[in-house]
């Protein structure tokens, strides 16, 4: 026969009650926490005479940018300021993106070169550059590369148009970027063509198969965007920059901590990348190669439709994780004054205006959406890549 | 009979014709990467060892040598190790310093009857004895300031502090995750994802000014423990997610045999779960606390000076201006030499589970 217990007892003892109890505690917990660290800061910021609330970012700021990507003077607002910094943080992730893919890419087969000394150099590379923390390769491309260049009467002139100097890399630029617009549509009318040629060949698999050729995609994705950018490059008029007395006249200035941030960003990257392109391939089952070439698929082909789409399954969810630690990483731009969103809005507007609780929470705030943003655009092309299975 | 593709050469000259001139590319290549070798390797030796200067006061004592001005880290060597803690007093530094060897070399050396006794007696009272030893102000040891600390010795500080910390906290934040507890569960998920969603850099600058923003007034935090705080959040988020590889890589039949012969929730964790999962997540916990090596030259931007930060500043006294390469190339030896090291920790320790996964 059970023992009764007291009601006491069967309540400390139930499983349920226990588990609610707990819940409570640490909820009650979050928020005395919460409550006592935002009632301290409004009562120490009220002692400093600090304003509260967001209208700060519609007065003026009176500070310059030195890099902007939109009009933006000392007379604009906050605001602007804040959107001339994300678009800069915005700027220099997809240009470190973008190179840190290509030499990350180019590593990581190279790690897996027959040829022993090619591979043999990539490794050495990848060991070196990872074992650095990233600050450094920040300092070595900005103090040690950009800032010690040569003035721009000694610098380095490439085809008498390009100009590397200690004011930074000087680049022809377009007068009347209009025709440009030809390239973004050019690109939208290959992806529809192609997604047309899909629909089309899979409506009538019995006369062209299942995928269109390489020649036909590449031709079509790239090739297509390629001409267009050609077309509008000799379209437009070009201010090609020239060596005048002391300085270089014309093109647009890309100054030295863009460039050694953007630089530093790709070298340090890319090291990651190769690892897990490398891994990626490697993941690739020997069987599958052999299976292909037992069907009778030519290397090429074995290579398209066989290794590349299920090494690309292993290598996009860490390939994301490196593309979102490389815009948070962007950050690394305050340490040499580059004006992104932690050096304007941390640093300058900070220390102007002395809302540290609205300044921080909106920095950390846009750091999340940029985040959020990019893992569920990768999210929704993992789930498209991924192995069905029936 | 050819030998199957893949299999390895034999022969000198076999080798070479496999591995490097398999093809007319492969030759070319093989040439490039020669060509590149020959044209740096020689310069790189030439300036950092033939025609390096090793000694002297100021950077006169390189002129004209074409070489490295190795006579800089030389003489500020001392400043790169202890920062500016006073010259009578590093000792203190040196003897927290061997302290901390000792426990690593312990840890990671092969098993021993002690060894678990060795290590949580050296480990337990690590952080406190190495605190008080450092600052001082007790026991006849006179007092100094955490802003004398800098160099390499507050790189392991913060490093090792921001770790110790961390550690704790992610393990709480992983069983947290994985807990049944749906507030529990969301609370944790939500702490985890923020962290890991912001930079690190933003939030070193978020503890240096809200930590004393959030205190009562009158209640003032050191500089290099809110630099602590600051980096000890970011990574236990970090750890957080490695330990949970661990948690889920545990079959479920371990916590189940466990509660069937009685044990509660704690318990179970404590004497089944835990030991097993940590095992699988170390290799993933040191390559967070190499990320974290890494991350803590950060603290420059609130004027902390650590090892790269104590070269950078040295570059601005006008008897060494302008040896940018031979700081960098000290203070990055210094870090490649050991996050190198314990990369390597951790590849083998991953191997050696691997084996005994297999068995």
């Amino acid at each position: 026969m059970p023992t009764r217990r007291s009601t006491l007892a069967r309540w400390f003892f139930d499983v349920r009650l226990r588990s609610y109890a707990a819940q409570a505690a640490l909820v009650a917990a979050l928020l005395w926490l919460v409550w006592s660290a935002v009632a301290n800061a409004v009562a120490n910021l009220a002692k400093q005479g600090v304003a509260t609330g967001f209208g700060f970012l519609g007065t003026v700021s009176g500070f310059d940018i030195s890099v902007k990507l939109v009009a933006y003077g000392p007379g604009s607002t906050y605001g602007r300021a804040l959107f001339v910094a994300v678009l800069n943080t915005l700027l220099v992730s997809a240009i470190g993106i973008v190179l840190a893919t290509s030499i990350g890419f180019a590593l990581g087969i190279a790690r897996l070169a027959r040829n022993w000394l090619l591979s043999r150099l990539a490794g050495a590379y990848v060991e070196f550059a990872r074992n650095i923390p990233l600050l450094l390769f920040v300092f070595i491309w900005y103090y040690g590369v950009l800032t010690a260049l040569p003035p721009p009467r000694t610098g380095h002139a490439l085809f008498g148009a390009v100009f590397l100097n200690n004011r930074g890399l000087v680049l022809p630029a377009a007068q009347d970027g209009s025709a440009f617009w030809a390239v973004p549509v050019a690109i939208l009318a290959g992806i529809g063509m192609l997604a047309a040629l899909r629909a089309h060949r899979r409506r009538h698999p019995e006369r062209f198969g299942a995928a269109p050729s390489l020649t036909v995609t590449l031709g079509l994705a790239l090739g297509l965007p390629i001409l267009a950018a050609v077309a509008a490059a000799l379209a437009v008029r070009w201010d090609v920059p020239r060596l005048q007395g002391f300085n270089v006249r014309g093109g647009v200035v890309l100054n030295p901590e863009f460039v050694a941030l953007c630089l530093a960003l790709a070298t340090y990257t890319s090291a990651f990348i190769a690892e897990i392109v490398r891994a990626g391939i490697l993941a690739v089952g020997e069987g599958q190669r052999d299976a292909a070439k037992a069907l009778g698929l030519p290397p090429g082909l074995t290579l398209r439709l066989v290794v590349i789409p299920q090494a690309l399954r292993a290598i996009l969810p860490p390939l994301a994780n490196q593309y979102l630690n490389l815009i948070k990483n962007s950050s690394f731009g305050a340490a040499i004054a580059f004006p992104e969103i932690v050096q304007v809005f941390v640093g300058t507007a900070l220390n102007q205006t002395g809302q540290a609780i609205e300044i921080i929470g909106l920095t950390l705030a846009i750091y999340l959406a940029i985040n959020l943003s990019v893992s569920l655009l990768m999210n929704w092309y993992n789930h498209r890549m991924r192995l069905v299975t029936r | 009979m050819r030998p199957p593709a893949g299999a390895s050469p034999r022969g000198a000259l076999n080798w070479l014709r496999v591995r490097l001139f398999a093809t007319p590319l492969d030759a070319v290549v093989t040439l490039a990467c020669l060509a590149l070798l020959a044209w740096t390797v020689p310069r790189i030796l030439g300036w950092a060892v033939f025609h390096a200067t090793w000694t002297g006061a100021s950077r006169d004592a390189c002129q004209g040598s074409g070489g490295a001005c190795w006579a800089f880290v030389t003489a500020r060597f001392g400043q790169f190790i202890y920062g500016f803690y006073p010259l009578a007093e590093r000792w203190r530094v040196d003897i927290a310093g061997l302290w901390l060897v000792l426990l690593i070399l312990v840890a990671a050396g092969p098993p021993w009857r002690g060894k678990r006794a060795a290590v949580l007696g050296l480990g337990v009272p690590l952080p406190a004895g190495a605190a008080l030893l450092l600052l001082g102000g007790v026991a006849g040891l006179p007092l100094v300031e955490t802003r004398e600390w800098g160099g390499l010795m507050l790189t392991v500080v913060l490093a090792v502090a921001a770790g110790a910390i961390a550690l704790p906290f992610g393990i709480l934040l992983a069983l947290g995750r994985q807990s049944g507890l749906p507030l529990v569960r969301s609370v944790a998920i939500a702490f985890i994802e923020f962290w890991r969603g912001v930079p690190i850099l933003a939030v070193i600058f978020l503890a240096s000014i809200l930590l004393p923003l959030i205190l009562p007034s009158g209640v003032t935090v050191d500089k290099l423990v809110r630099a602590i705080v600051g980096l000890a959040l970011v990574v236990g988020a970090y750890m957080a997610e490695a330990v949970r590889g661990g948690l889920q890589s545990m079959p479920p039949g371990q916590a189940e045999a466990a509660k069937a012969l009685g044990l509660g929730y704690w318990l179970t964790t404590r004497h089944i779960v835990l030991p097993q999962a940590l095992r699988i997540a170390l290799p993933a916990l040191v390559n967070e606390f190499i990320a974290l090596l890494k991350n803590t030259t950060l603290v420059l931007i609130v004027s902390l000076l650590d090892l790269l930060g104590i070269g950078q500043a040295a570059l601005a006294d006008p008897k060494w201006v302008g040896l940018t390469a031979e700081a960098y190339s000290f203070a990055g030896a210094v870090f490649w030499i050991l996050c190198f090291g314990m990369s390597r920790y951790s590849l083998r320790m991953e191997r050696r589970f691997a084996k005994a996964q297999a068995r």
